[in-house]
């Protein structure tokens, strides 16, 4: 529960009041708990909420544009895209702390919006429906601040790419 | 003698006006979500790889984008992520018990 407060609410302090908060507010709703087999995922969807509306309250920093970290297309709708020589092997790379936090510090760089989503789909690996429903949205607009998040994480990692992860 | 990315672009531009069932760069973006998750059709999925066949820049960028997801994924896999399987249990009585109380 507390990881999942930290991923979404990317800060200590605020992850343990979260999941204190969740706590309390699984005692409250004990009622609402049916089964053995749904206690994680109802705990974890409690802690989710809890630290969704800790977000909301939040003053939003300022972020980069998410079209700004979009993929580039010329005037004919062709893609514009360096050619990559992937160095290495990722499973490797992700062996190094630094890279794993560099790899946290941009994912912690994504606009809010897309940032949770990305979180909630692949990392908290809910269905695109369970997070259209938590975020008060439709599966669609789930999808496509998916990609847009994916697409401008990818836009954030290639100095590593191009750079080289030495 | 190297062709140009620029000059390979019109090429592309120009299949994409004239071929049947080619797909621009920019619609072939639309279908990604759908087809790493399986989700397309039998149709869509055609046009999709026929795309990927054909366009050298969208071949290397789902392979970035694949790895940007599996970094991503990778980075917060410190087995953590879930709640284990034996703290339910203590929770399954530290709820049962203050169900007892409530009732």
């Amino acid at each position: 529960m507390l990881a999942t407060a930290r991923r979404i609410l990317n800060d200590d302090a605020a992850a343990q009041d979260c999941v204190q908060e969740a706590f309390l507010n699984a005692f409250r709703s004990l009622e609402r708990f049916e089964a053995r087999s749904t206690l994680a995922t109802w705990l974890t969807r409690i802690t989710i909420n809890a630290a969704l509306m800790r977000l909301r309250s939040r003053t939003r920093r300022n972020e980069q544009s998410i079209d700004e970290l979009g993929p580039e297309f010329d005037q004919n709708a062709c893609r514009i895209e360096p050619h990559w020589l992937f160095p290495g092997d990722t499973d490797e790379l992700l062996q190094r702390r630094e890279i794993r936090e560099l790899v946290r510090a941009k994912i912690a760089e994504l606009p809010e919006q897309h940032r949770i989503v990305l979180m909630l789909r692949d990392i908290e690996e809910l269905s695109t429906l369970e997070v259209a429903e938590l975020l008060e949205t439709t599966e669609g607009a789930v999808k496509t601040r998916l990609h847009r998040a994916r697409a401008a994480l990818k836009k954030l990692l290639e100095p590593l790419w191009r750079d080289g992860m030495a | 003698m190297m062709v140009s990315d620029r000059f390979m672009r019109r090429v592309k531009a120009w299949m994409f006006r004239h071929v049947h069932g080619m797909i621009t760069c920019a619609e072939f973006e639309t279908f990604i979500v759908d087809y790493l998750e399986g989700g397309l059709g039998p149709a869509q999925q055609r046009i999709f790889e026929l795309h990927l066949r054909i366009c050298r820049e969208c071949r290397d960028y789902l392979e970035a984008y694949r790895r940007a997801v599996a970094m991503g994924k990778a980075v917060f896999d410190d087995g953590d992520a879930v709640v284990p399987a034996d703290v339910p249990e203590d929770m399954v009585k530290a709820i049962m018990a203050a169900r007892a109380v409530d009732e």
